[in-house]
Formats: structure tokens, sequence, C-alpha cells
């Protein structure tokens, strides 16, 4: 076992891999947070704004699909990242341990 | 807003304003403020009543599976990811969450939105930052993850700690909440419920353990997706399926008329609402409860899988309270006679502003559905309690007990003292659920959301990607952020005001939420404290770091840790 975690310490593709992977969920925690703080930050800053009606005469006005799409962009991108990981980033990894325990 | 005169009203305007003033203080979802008993509703009370058979049930198949210590923390790490995620949903969805958040877009439109957003922004964090290295890492707690590299007592004492001060004021918070409910929904006492609900939840936890927790909580969570689910249908059926035919219908009927449309006042000071804001995105990947969940399932995989799905579902939950709150518009307002006091709309609702949904589904649905909403709300509580209580037993039979005062501990010895845990928990729960009936905790779940951002995320955040991290940065930072967060909060006017009764303006902390100062300063802490340390132990350490990075990031020697 300690063979293996030493292989896999020393093999420069796990911590190209772990760089990646790392940046990749800085740069996802980044989006979600801007689109939070940026959603507060129209609230506070540009209300009325918010309040302005989708097209004349309609009562829905431009927050709520904003609002709705802040929700539903945070699952989407959730989402994204999992299938990610699941698939590509969970298949290299298996690939330095399979590597390692050769 | 054409609510007034009442008591519980006044107590939801009072919130309501607090946070107006204080600026998007998202606890009023947090809070149900008191409420006067309501005629005895027995249909609610019948299928409360069936619920509980099932789920005890279920605990009785889950008593014959919890033999070990891991079956009691993790349900023997057998969970699958979707389950999971539901349980996690379960375990986050809180009848204040349903009540608050919908009777806040009843009173104030598309306010309510920015409250269910500002829930849900915690979980995307959890998924790129957590999941993966707590499943990989962890075995029953977080602590376990946080101590990993360092010595064991410090970090434990600190995990443990933070987890039972969390797992307090999120617990008098739920308990004061279900007294009121009990009130308003099936008509009983307080009393019954504080008994009611620490006796259900002590049956679940003590018997059951993980298994049963974890299937209360998919069946509590199943129960009220399907609910809001068919009350939100039911409203859209009405306008033929438009949102813009039932927005105009509110618009025309509500007192605000069109600026429910559009933010209020719900942010007036921006350092409070990013404060809010952070104390929700990385506290809501510091509680406890919600952690400990992603020890039960068996891998990286089902571990990512868990949130996915718990922000699906959890999202979902969301804009569907914001139809709902509409929708309890649409329908309430113009039949007054039924739902308001007197049949008064100045008056208010009966049972108080949070009722909007609990009427609403009385409208769409009839009796039969009006005590199916209101058995789910109150089962709500059950297990956001249940899950509470497991996750402080842990606290304090896997890492004070067996990892600090008897490191030899045999697992049955282990079982022994969680369940002993456990009885305390919830005997404290129904003893602090009775002290605190008359006070005001609208409070307590933001603070407990303040102290998991400020403690626990920084210190697991901190252990497991900083390599210099040592336990003394770990466990100093912790605290200062811990005590920080707490005193912090005690000196915000919705503290210091509203619940210690010093006179409006005598609050010396200015913000409605410590958060921003108080994750601050303990991430400069643990930064501080662990550059300047050069102990022998530090070194250590940092030695081990790549060991446990390589863990942390490949899930190589994390398999078994779930399957024994």
């Amino acid at each position: 076992m300690q063979n293996v975690l030493d292989r896999v310490t020393a093999n420069p593709k796990f911590h190209e891999f772990v760089a990646m992977r790392s940046r990749y969920s800085i740069i996802m925690t980044i989006i979600s947070a801007a689109a939070y703080y940026g959603f507060i930050l129209l609230v506070a800053f540009q209300g009325p704004w918010l309040g302005t009606k989708l097209g004349p005469g309609m009562t829905t006005s431009i927050g709520v699909p904003i609002g709705v799409g802040v929700i539903v962009f945070t699952i989407i991108l959730t989402w994204i990242y999992v299938r990610r990981a699941n698939s590509e980033f969970d298949s290299t990894n298996e690939a330095i341990i399979h590597e390692a325990q050769k | 807003m054409r609510l007034r005169s009442n008591m519980n009203i006044k107590h939801l305007l009072a919130a309501v304003a607090a946070l107006a003033v204080a600026g998007g203080a998202i606890a009023a979802g947090a809070d149900l403020g008191q409420a006067t008993k309501q005629a005895t509703n027995w249909t609610a009370i019948a299928m409360f009543g069936i619920f509980v058979a099932g789920t005890l049930y279920i605990t009785k198949w889950a008593a014959g599976k919890t033999k070990t210590a891991a079956d009691f923390y993790t349900a023997g790490g057998g969970i699958t990811g979707f389950q999971n995620g539901l349980a996690i949903a379960g375990d986050y969805m809180s009848a204040a969450s349903f009540l608050g958040i919908s009777g806040l877009v009843f009173a104030n439109g598309f306010d309510g939105l920015i409250f269910s957003i500002g829930w849900l922004v915690g979980w995307p964090i959890i998924t790129f930052l957590m999941a993966e290295r707590l499943r990989n890492l962890g075995k029953f707690t977080f602590a376990d993850v946080a101590s990993y590299r360092f010595a064991q007592a410090p970090v434990r004492i600190f995990a443990a700690t933070s987890t039972l001060v969390v797992v307090a004021f999120y617990m008098i918070a739920q308990m004061v909440g279900a007294g009121q409910l009990i009130k308003v929904l099936f008509g009983l006492e307080y009393m019954y419920a504080e008994i009611l609900v620490g006796a259900i939840m002590m049956m679940y936890v003590l018997f059951g353990g993980m298994t049963a927790t974890t299937w209360v909580q998919i069946i509590k969570a199943c129960m009220l997706l399907f609910g809001a689910t068919f009350m939100a249908g039911a409203v859209l059926m009405q306008f033929g399926f438009s949102p813009e035919a039932l927005f105009t219908k509110a618009t025309e009927v509500h007192s605000k008329k069109d600026a429910i449309m559009a933010p209020g006042a719900l942010i007036k000071d921006p350092v409070s609402a990013i404060s809010v804001g952070m104390a929700l995105m990385f506290g809501t990947a510091g509680l406890p409860h919600i952690l400990m969940r992603f020890f039960t399932v068996p891998n990286a995989k089902e571990a990512r899988k868990s949130v996915a799905w718990a922000t699906t579902w959890i999202g979902y939950f969301y804009i569907l309270t914001f139809i709902i709150g509409f929708g309890a518009i649409t329908n309430l307002i113009q039949n007054p006679g039924d739902f308001y006091v007197g049949g008064e709309i100045a008056k208010g609702l009966k049972g108080g502003g949070n009722m909007a949904a609990v009427h609403l589904s009385k409208a769409v649905g009839g009796d039969l559905f009006l005590g199916f909403i209101s058995a789910v709300a109150f089962a709500t509580i059950l297990a956001v309690v249940a899950g509470l209580t497991l996750s402080g037993a842990s606290a304090v039979s896997h890492d004070l007990y067996a990892s600090v005062f008897n490191k030899k501990a045999t697992s049955d010895q282990e079982l022994r003292v969680s369940k002993i845990a456990t009885l305390c928990l919830g005997v404290l729960a129904i003893v602090l659920g009775i002290a605190f009936e008359k006070e005001n905790v609208a409070y307590m779940v933001m603070l407990a959301f303040t102290i998991a951002c400020s403690g626990n995320f920084p210190v697991l955040f901190m252990s497991v990607l900083w390599k210099n991290c040592t336990t003394r940065g770990a466990v100093v930072g912790g605290f200062t952020g811990l005590i920080l967060a707490v005193v912090l909060t005690i000196g915000s006017a919705s503290v210091w005001e509203a619940v210690i009764g010093n006179p409006k303006g005598s609050a010396w902390f200015p913000y409605n939420s410590a958060a921003i100062f108080s994750m601050t300063a303990a991430f400069f802490t643990i930064w501080l404290v662990s550059i300047l340390d050069n102990s022998a132990q530090a070194k250590k350490e940092r030695a081990l770091y790549p060991a446990q990075q390589l863990r942390s990031e490949t899930g190589l020697g994390a398999a078994g840790a779930s399957g024994h």
C-alpha cells in the first residue's frame, strides 16, 4: 500500500490532475458566488429595475425570471460539476491509481 | 401589509421589520413566532399518527440493522446518492422555510424569493469544495476530517463543542417552532409538542440510529415535495398554468398592489446583506448534521450525487414556495371569512402570517389536504430534530468519548455512550423547548449558521486544503470564530434589543450578521497561528499533508471507511 501511495505522490500527472481539478472547483465556486452576490447587489442597488415589466401590459417583472434563474442556474452548475467529476475526473483518478499499482 | 392588531401578526411584523431594518436577514424563514391555539384538527392528528406509526415501523426494522457504532452513525455506509440527496433535502427543508418563506411571499411578494435564493447558495459550495473530500477523509463525523493529520484531542474538543453549540441553537428554534405549530395545526397545547417531538425523535435515533433517521428524512422530504407540488400545481391550474395570470390577479387583490413584483425594503444595509449571504453560503458547508450525511454513502461518486440531488430538490422546493405564496394571495384575500381572524383582513390570518401555506392547502384541497399539510409541517420538525440529535450524540460519543477520553473504547461501548448521549440530548431538547416557549428565538437559526461558517467551515477548509495548517492554528482559529460569532450576535440589535430588552439603538454591533467579521477573523487566525507555529508537532503535521491530500483527492485508502 505504502508503495502505491509513494508512486502516486511521485507521479507528476497526479499533481497536475489535482491542480486542474482544484482550479475547476474554485472557478465553479466563484461563478456560483458571483451569481448569488450579483443578484443581491441588483436587489440592493437596482431594485426598481428588477421591478420593470417583462413586456408592455404584463405584470411579471424582470426580477422573477432572474430570481428563478439564479435557482435553476445553481442547480445546473451543480450537475455540470458532478457529471464531469463522476466521469472524466474519476477515470483520470482511477488511471493514476491503476498505473501506480502495476 | 394589511395584517395588524393580532398577537401573532405583531410578532411576524416585528420579525419582518427587524429584517427590513437590518438588511436581508434571512432569518425570517427561521422563526414561526408566537401562535394562538386553534380548534382541534382531528384529520391532521390522524395523518400525523399514520406518519408516526409508519416511521416507527421503519425504526423497528432499522433497529435490527443497527448493531455497531458504524451502523448507528452512518447506516453502515449503505445509502445511495439519490436516497442521501433526498435525506439531505429532508434535513434542510424545515417547517420554518416552508411556512416562513411562503408567508413572506404572501406578505411581500418578490422579497420572499430573495430569501429562498439565500438558502440555496450554500449547496454549490459543498458540491465543489467539500463533498468528495469529506467522504474520502471522514468516517463518522466532520471532526474525523478536520483532525485527520492533527493532534486528536484538541481538534476533537473544538469540533464537539462547536457541533453541540450549533445543534443547541438550531434545536431550540425547532422545538419552539414545534410548540407554536401544534397549537395552530393540531389545536393542542404547546407542551404536547415538546414531549411528542422529544419522545418520538428519541425513539428514531435511539433504536434506529442513522438508518431510521435517514428514512424518516426521506419520507418527510417526499411528503413535503409532494404536498408542495400539489399545492403549486393546483394554484397554477386555477390560472391555466400561466404565471403571468397568477401575478396579475395577485397584484389586483394584494394591498401593496404592483409593489409585490419588485424588491421591497429587504436590503438596506449592504454590509449586513453580504454578511448574511456569507453565513448562508459557507454556514451550510459547516452544519454538522448535514456534513455527517456524507458518511452514509459508500464513496465519493455517491457523495457528489447526493449534493446534486439535494440541491435539485431544495431549489425546486423554493420555486414552489414562491408559487404557493402567490397562490395564497389570490386564494385567501378574497375569502376573508374562511381564513382571517373574525373574517376581517385587518385582523390578520388565523394562526398568524406564517399560516398562509396551511390555509392555502384547505382552499385548494379541502380538509383532507389541510390535514395532510399540517401533518407534513409537523413531521418536518420531527425529522430535522432527529438529525440534529444524532449529530450531537455522535459528537459526544465519537469525538469526545472514543477519541479523547477512552481511546480504547470498543464499538459496543461507543454505541452505548451514543445512546446515553441521545437520551440526554432528547431530554435537554424538551427542557429547552419548554424554557424558551415565550422567548424570541428568531435569531437562533441564523446564529447556528454563523457559528458553522465561522468555526467549522474555516477549520475544515484549512485543514483539508492548506498544507501549513497546524493543530494550534485550527483550534485557536476555530474557537476565535465560534466565540466572535456568538459575542457579536449578542451585540446586534436582534439579540441586544429584541431579546435582552435593551433600549432601541443601544446595540453595540451595528450589523445584523456577524459572519463577515467572525469568519474572516477565523481564517486570519488559523493562518497567523499556523505560520507562527514552529513546534515539532507542527512540522510533523505539515509532513503528513501529502498523504492526507492523496487520500482526500483520490479516495485511495478510503474505500473501506464505511464498509465495516
